[in-house]
């Protein structure tokens, strides 16, 4: 206890020392002044002693539970538990379901608004998860695909007055389209050098948009993009955005229907056991350039759908919209709401963009709870707030076929 | 041809930061295989660290180059605390972990950085005072050549030096080299590879911090956003020159350097970044194990 | 005798270098329909890396890998992707254990029916009744593979929780599930006590005599080796110095001096 209590004192001084120039002087070269904020140095020294104490908490207990699970104890919370329970968790998707559906009724456009980002990011999210979650790829430019599901929505409709449900399907198939031109020369890449490529990527799309003006328009971007349209009639503001609302439900209903088949499919499994292990995988005879290609296109598949959808939702696009910072929001959900889960990334989409939108206090320091999420996350609970559920199968074996032996 | 030696000399000067930049990165991964993605970050805080030394220092009416030198050797302390505190919090725990989950970790830290300074001073660029003179001796050849060039590329020299010293000549470079060749035989031989791999991450930010501050006394301003594109840059000339390998940073860096110097003065700067990343994946795909790079076989 | 027995593999001259070191030098083996052959040699003898250049892993520097499936024509495996060569019908287990640690073992099994199943994308996602009797087949199989080795009672687990000795059988069930007719085992004993070690004598006899697959095994324990194998390769230095029955390599001295030598090292 004592000694404990010695070692948090030691780390809070080493905190306050670390934070001193950054924290405690300001100093402003353009107009001469230097303020001391005394203050803040208490405050660290304060949030490290306690942060500092929880955090060797947490460690000893991470190793007790490793000890509970090598002797093949449960481990698993009592939600997970729950949420193995199959009719729970029908029950609680038809709760859900008719909340969704209800939820412009009763709440204002403002937040039918947040809501339908909320639903954008669950299906970025969900479309990561497939890379990201199942195939262990890390892709750290992903955001590139929904600006080029948003660009082609926004392109198609300047130039040819296509609309929005022409334009849905082919963005997805644009996006894919990328997704395998790019996804090509980087297969046989390395894990972690397959991160940094498609980070590059991310920054190539943006820099591209940025100044090929003839095409995008450069960093003004692209306005005046139509809405979906309601059988040819024209609504207002409010009634356009429950109508996308709606439609992006259905698209999130979609995307949980579909990436649910593949996860629990031939090809889902494939991924599962390449991000586990690429050598044991091989040569299991899968193939990997196949089955990498495929995850990685897929997932932009889904980035460029939302894209357009995002487009018309907001009927005004340019570059700024697609940078790293988003890229790696999206990371962030699929990370914290649990690699590979369904329910889990849809968690997490939900916590993370919706907790800052109504604590506005705290949306400030949104990006940096979000850095501290993923370290945190990674050390103490990896697989995330929901880790993936098993599958189970059925089966009659030996026994049940042959019934002389 | 006086436009090409400028152009020489600017790819020069940009090449030996990024140069310092990558040492960083090729120590780390040589050593656990991390890309260390917070790295750029220590860069950014070596920068605002001697810029608030530098700025106090100024206002308080102190100036010349003592004051660089001053707020370089603050810088490089605080880049190394931060470096070692890093390793220690966020890549630490998670040794014998998912090859995936210190990456992600990686990337938090990044994030977490940027928006701690971000959070802590200001989102705005500030401009960092102008210390280092124009010396006399640089009179005629300032048009290809400038002062502040001669400083950065006489300091990234010497630190370069007393580097490989360090590495080639000393017993804890024997017990890096030792560390980074098979981590469990040097551990069997009695390197403490915990301090070896602390020892890294310190002398990496330091190089990281050199690089920061010399940056930001030749451009002129720092914010917190800085260190996010040297980092990556950076990291391509580790890359380029062959992961892993200290020669082999140094070289990537200059090549970059010059590549990208040239490309602009002669092409257009407007996809100088375009370029680099194209650079980065066309290396990686053709020959991942870049210039002086070994391929090693992953034993199975 | 072993002349009449149709041959699967054959390997001439596998050599094999990293940077200077020759980890394989010029190595010649076969194994033919029926036989369980074994691979031994004191440790860094080479004959890992001999499976990673036979199996793909590893594109060998020098030699020749033939395999002669029965009824096919002959396939030169130099350069082929490891699962080209385990399409091929030639499966493996990895010396340090390689299981898909966050998969039930059932589902590990069934990876190994991967290549031989052939639902693609736009089917798993239409799920119509082809694919659903595909999937319904590939349980059933890995789950009958599962009762084999005696693990159908950990058929829902996840595989890392599984004890040392039971991965083993995993990995070889695994490896079956692949439907090969040559079946590569780096030493399947190695962790096991004395108990589950004879347990796998009788598996891997089971696997030889009841799916008539051929195998090839890598082991250190000598009293297994000898019990089940004819023919018996030695290696050292990444040299084969003898081959022959249990008994002839028991009585070559050259093999006595590399097995003394490395005693007498440790
Ligand atoms: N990928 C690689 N790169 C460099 N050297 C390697 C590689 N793989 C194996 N070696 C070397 O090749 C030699 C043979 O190794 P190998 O693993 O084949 O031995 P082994 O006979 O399987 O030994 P053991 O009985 O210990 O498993 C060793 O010296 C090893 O260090
Ligand atoms: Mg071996």
């Amino acid at each position: 206890m004592l000694q404990n209590l010695k070692q948090s004192l030691i780390v809070s001084l080493w905190f306050v020392f670390l934070t001193f120039p950054l924290m405690v002087i300001r100093v402003n070269t353009m107009d001469q002044v230097v303020v001391w904020r005394w203050m803040n140095m208490l405050w660290v020294a304060l949030a490290s002693f306690i942060l500092s104490y929880l955090w060797r908490y947490m460690l000893t207990r991470q190793q007790m539970r490793k000890a509970v699970a090598e002797e093949g104890g449960e481990t698993r919370s009592k939600l997970q538990l729950l949420l193995e329970d199959m009719s729970f968790r029908y029950k609680a998707m038809g709760v859900l379901l008719l909340a969704a559906l209800i939820f412009p009724q009763v709440f204002d456009t403002y937040q039918s608004t947040i809501m339908i980002s909320a639903l954008i990011y669950v299906v970025l999210g969900l479309g990561l998860n497939i890379s990201v979650g199942l195939a262990g790829l890390l892709d750290l430019g992903y955001v590139a695909f929904f600006g080029v599901g948003a660009y082609s929505y926004a392109l198609l409709n300047h130039h040819f007055d296509l609309g929005f449900w022409i334009t849905l399907p082919i963005g997805g198939i644009i996006g894919c389209l990328f997704g395998v031109v790019l996804g090509f020369p980087i297969l046989r890449l390395r894990g972690d050098y397959l991160a940094i490529v498609t980070l590059g990527f991310g920054m190539i799309f943006k820099v591209v948009m940025e100044n090929w003006s003839s095409l995008s328009f450069g960093p003004s971007g692209i306005a005046n993009i139509d809405k979906p349209s309601f059988f040819g009639m024209d609504l207002s503001l409010a009634d356009s955005t429950i109508y996308i609302y709606y439609i992006m439900i259905a698209l999130v209903i979609f995307t949980i229907l579909v990436t649910n088949r593949l996860k629990n499919s031939r090809i889902g499994r494939a991924w599962i056991a390449m991000r586990e292990d690429e050598i044991a995988c091989v040569a299991m005879g899968i193939d990997m350039a196949r089955t990498k290609l495929s995850a990685y296109a897929l997932g932009a598949f889904w980035a460029g759908m939302v894209g357009v959808l995002f487009a018309s939702k907001t009927t005004f696009i340019n570059p700024a919209s697609f940078t790293f910072m988003e890229s790696a929001i999206i990371l962030s959900i699929v990370v914290l709401g649990g690699m590979g889960s369904i329910l889990g990334v849809i968690l997490g989409a939900f916590i993370l963009i919706l907790l800052p939108e109504y604590m506005r206090a705290f949306s400030e320091y949104r990006m940096l709870a979000f850095g501290a999420a993923m370290v945190i996350m990674m050390i103490f609970r990896p697989q995330g707030i929901i880790s993936n559920l098993r599958q189970t199968y059925q089966y009659k074996g030996l026994k049940g076929k042959t019934n002389n032996g | 041809m006086e436009y090409f030696l400028e152009l020489f000399f600017g790819g020069l000067t940009r090449g030996s930061i990024y140069a310092l930049i990558a040492l960083g990165y090729t120590m780390v991964y040589g050593i656990i295989q991390l890309i260390n993605f917070a790295h750029g970050e220590i860069y950014m805080i070596g920068a605002f660290v001697a810029l608030i030394v530098a700025g106090v220092c100024t206002i308080y009416g102190l100036s010349g180059i003592s004051i660089l030198i001053l707020a370089a050797i603050i810088a490089v302390i605080y880049a190394s605390a931060y470096g070692y505190t890093l390793e220690k919090v966020a890549y630490r725990p998670l040794r014998g972990a998912p090859r995936l989950s210190p990456l992600i970790s990686a990337i938090g830290m990044s994030i977490f950085l940027q928006n701690y300074v971000l959070l802590a001073q200001t989102p705005d660029f500030l401009p960092f005072p102008r210390l280092i003179p124009d010396f006399a001796f640089m009179e005629p050849v300032a048009h290809i050549i400038g002062s502040p060039e001669l400083v950065i590329l006489v300091t990234t020299m010497v630190t370069m030096i007393l580097l490989t010293l360090l590495i080639k000549k000393t017993k804890v470079g024997k017990a890096m080299r030792a560390t980074q060749q098979d981590m469990d035989m040097a551990r069997l031989v009695g390197v403490n590879v915990d301090r070896i791999i602390s020892l890294t991450f310190i002398i990496g930010s330091a190089l990281a911090a050199i690089g920061g501050v010399l940056v930001a006394s030749y451009i002129g301003q720092v914010n917190f956003y800085i260190g996010f594109l040297a980092g990556v840059k950076a990291f391509t000339a580790a890359v380029l020159g062959g992961i892993g390998s200290i020669p082999g940073a140094v070289l990537g860096g200059l090549v970059l350097g010059w590549a990208e110097s040239f490309a602009a003065g002669y092409i257009s700067s407007d996809y100088e970044d375009v370029f680099t990343f194209g650079l980065l994946v066309l290396i990686l795909t053709l020959r991942p194990a870049g210039i002086l790079g070994k391929a090693r076989k992953q034993k199975v | 005798m072993a002349d009449k027995k149709h041959k699967l593999l054959e390997v001439k001259g596998l050599t094999m270098d990293f940077g200077g070191l020759r980890a394989v030098d010029s190595v010649s083996l076969e194994v033919h329909e029926g036989e369980i052959a074994a691979l031994i040699g004191p440790n860094g003898a080479g004959k890992t890396t001999f499976f990673n250049c036979v199996t793909g892993i590893y594109n060998p520097t020098k030699g020749d890998i033939l395999l002669h499936p029965k009824g096919l024509e002959t396939r030169r495996l130099n350069g082929l992707k490891p699962n080209k060569v385990t399409e091929m019908g030639l499966a493996r287990t990895f010396q340090n254990i390689r299981l898909f640690p966050d998969m039930t073992v059932l589902e590990n099994v069934m990876i190994g029916r991967h290549c031989r199943t052939k639902a693609g994308i736009f089917r798993a996602i239409l799920r119509d009744k082809g694919v659903r009797e595909e999937e319904q087949l590939i349980v059933e199989s890995s789950y009958q593979l599962l009762e084999k080795v005696g693990l159908e009672d950990f058929a829902n687990e996840f595989s890392k929780n599984l004890p040392y000795g039971a991965q083993r059988r995993l990995e070889i069930a695994r490896a079956m599930a692949t439907d090969p007719f040559l079946l590569l085992l780096d030493e399947p004993a190695a962790g096991m006590n004395p108990q589950e070690t004879a347990d796998l004598d009788q598996l891997i006899r089971k696997i030889s005599e009841e799916e008539k697959i051929a195998i090839l095994l890598i082991e250190h324990d000598m009293k297994l080796v000898m019990h089940i194998s004819n023919p018996i390769y030695v290696m050292e230095y990444g040299k084969k110095i003898a081959e022959g029955s249990p008994q002839e390599i028991k009585d070559n001295p050259k093999v006595v001096e590399a097995y003394l030598g490395e005693e007498t090292d440790a």
